[in-house]
């Protein structure tokens, strides 16, 4: 099994979840990051005081995958979630050795 | 005692007025600090309710507003005398024949609460608050009620002439100075200019501003101290110099920075509102769009200073009271117009010579300088005997948690999953086995 870990921009989440719900993914966690990168950040002024703001919020999607499929899903987020403009995010995969479904004890395969 | 009921009615709607502008300057300092110590900032609005309700039952209506006529009448031209102590006396009177002397207390009073409040703003994230409750007593006693006395209850500035219709001196340039000199007292807060110290949350800067814009109207037209014409034009000044300032600090910044921003607004209509109060009762129309332009744009360039100067007054209360109330006060010897008196000096566009310019200009001086000194003296002397700053471990965790003990806000779910019993410790964790 892998563990496929994407950061994306946030308002591709919609899109990216759509296209991994139709491809026969059953779940994943998704939580709010803040990205350091090419895209660099944004100025914000406050009572003309300028403050620099390098950091860009992102969306970080988690999706546990049988390994045969893995290069399939990291396919299915990164037509997702592309724009072709800086920023887009990144989207990697590690090698997982033991997954359990809590409330079951079910484990590997089953539990995903 | 004779009063008039409808003069009578609107004094009394004015001092609530008047009173909610505190609460809504706890929520306009509260929402521009960080979340650590949006509390603490808040509070020592509060507790400046507190503290000086009680010292001015006890002693600072009479020293404000007790006229002594004694021989030389001297000591008159300082301070005011001990004859209302307790507010004796207060019940029995009446203000000119049109309302009640203890509502005329009442509303005084709720004015030296919002001065002693808008110094706080000074000192956000890093004062103690036992310290500032000190403060406010003493401030209170040997400043705002002294200086109230001087220009509003005959004392020396009453007697040359001084213009101030709802306060621009007594209040805002009296704050502002006093600020300055807290600030320098109480030094930078730690990594000002190195960390991002971002207002935390402006929509209560919005509701705050909103809150003080609707006080301020018992603040200026109540300062008529009668329902009658010069109310309503004070009411009509308030609106119209409020409303054009906002939109010069817009301008500005979306020429200066790229971006109207909603601190811009909330920002230059409490400049707005600063700098017509000495003169909203005096004015004409035109003036007061004249007076609100230039506070606006004024404004939003003053709160560049404390960069330049390297002072940290952390919620601009120099840039927006001190520098505001002095546009105000100014103005009026230039444009005061007094529609409904007769026999004023009229400012040097009306006519009036030079007379009432040099007057506008020696009341801001005199009683900025004033305040500047003794509240650097009185801030100095709280650091001395009980420290006025928190420790920098403190000051970094955040005054809230350290000094109060709470929060602003609870917003995760892992943090309050460790709060305790309501009325005592956490338990201990169950040791028998919970049924799967």
């Amino acid at each position: 099994m892998r563990l496929i870990t994407a950061v994306i921009k946030p308002f591709k989440l919609d899109d990216v979840k759509a296209a991994l719900e139709q491809f026969g993914i059953k779940g994943m966690t998704v939580s709010e990051a803040s990205g350091y990168g090419r895209q660099r950040g944004h100025t914000e002024v406050y009572r003309g005081a300028e403050y620099q703001v390098d950091l860009v919020p992102k969306v970080r999607l988690e999706v546990l995958a049988e390994e045969d499929d893995a290069e399939d899903v990291i396919d299915v987020i990164v037509k997702a979630a592309q724009t072709g403009k800086i920023g887009d995010g990144k989207v990697w995969s590690v090698p997982v050795d033991t997954v359990v479904r809590v409330r079951t004890g079910e484990r590997g395969p089953e539990a995903l | 005692m004779k009063i008039d009921s409808g003069s009578t009615a609107w004094m009394l709607v004015s001092t609530a007025l008047v009173l909610l502008m505190t609460p809504g300057l706890a929520f306009f300092y509260g929402g521009m600090t960080r979340a650590k110590s949006v509390l603490n900032m808040m509070m020592m609005s509060w507790v400046s309710i507190i503290t000086v309700t009680i010292t001015w039952v006890l002693y600072g209506y009479s020293l404000a507003f007790d006229a002594v006529d004694n021989a030389s009448g001297f000591l008159n031209k300082i301070v005011g005398g001990l004859d209302n102590i307790g507010l004796m006396g207060v019940n029995e009177a009446a203000y000119n024949d049109t309302f009640p002397m203890m509502v005329f207390s009442a509303f005084q009073l709720t004015f030296a609460i919002i001065t002693v409040a808008l110094i706080s703003g000074t000192i956000a994230d890093r004062a103690k608050f036992g310290a500032w409750v000190v403060f406010t007593i003493v401030w209170a006693t040997i400043v705002y009620f002294p200086v109230a006395h001087w220009v509003w209850g005959g004392g020396w500035l009453t007697q040359l002439g001084i213009e101030d219709f709802a306060g621009g001196t007594v209040v805002h340039i009296n704050a502002g100075a006093a600020a300055l000199a807290l600030a320098l007292v109480l030094g930078k807060r730690a990594g000002w200019r190195k960390e991002p110290m971002r207002p935390h949350n402006l929509t209560l800067v919005l509701l705050g501003a909103g809150l003080l814009w609707f006080g301020w109207f018992g603040f200026n037209a109540g300062s008529e101290l009668a329902a009658d014409g010069t109310a309503g034009l004070a009411f009509m000044n308030t609106q119209i110099a409020t409303a054009v300032a906002a939109g010069a600090w817009l301008v500005v910044e979306k020429f200066r920075d790229g971006h109207a921003t909603s601190l811009g607004v909330a920002s230059g209509a409490v400049a707005g509102l600063v700098a017509i109060t000495p003169a909203c009762g005096f004015v004409d129309p035109w003036a007061a769009m004249l007076i609100g332009l230039l506070a606006g744009a004024a404004c939003a360039y003053a709160i560049g200073l404390k960069y330049k100067l390297g002072y940290d007054d952390s919620l601009d209360v120099v840039g927006v009271h001190l520098v505001g109330g002095v546009i105000g006060a100014v103005a009026l010897g230039f444009v005061a117009a007094y529609p409904f008196l007769d026999g004023q000096n009229k400012g040097l566009f009306y006519g009036g010579g030079w007379t009432q310019l040099g007057l506008q200009v020696l009341g801001p001086v005199a009683v900025g300088a004033y305040s500047f000194v003794v509240t650097y003296i009185i801030g100095k002397v709280i650091d001395k005997v009980m420290g006025f700053r928190i420790n920098a471990e403190a000051e970094i965790t955040g005054v809230d948690i350290t000094t109060h003990a709470e929060t602003g806000y609870d917003l995760g779910t892992i943090h309050s999953s460790g709060v305790a019993a309501v009325n005592g410790p956490v338990p201990a964790p169950a040791s028998k086995k919970v049924d799967a």
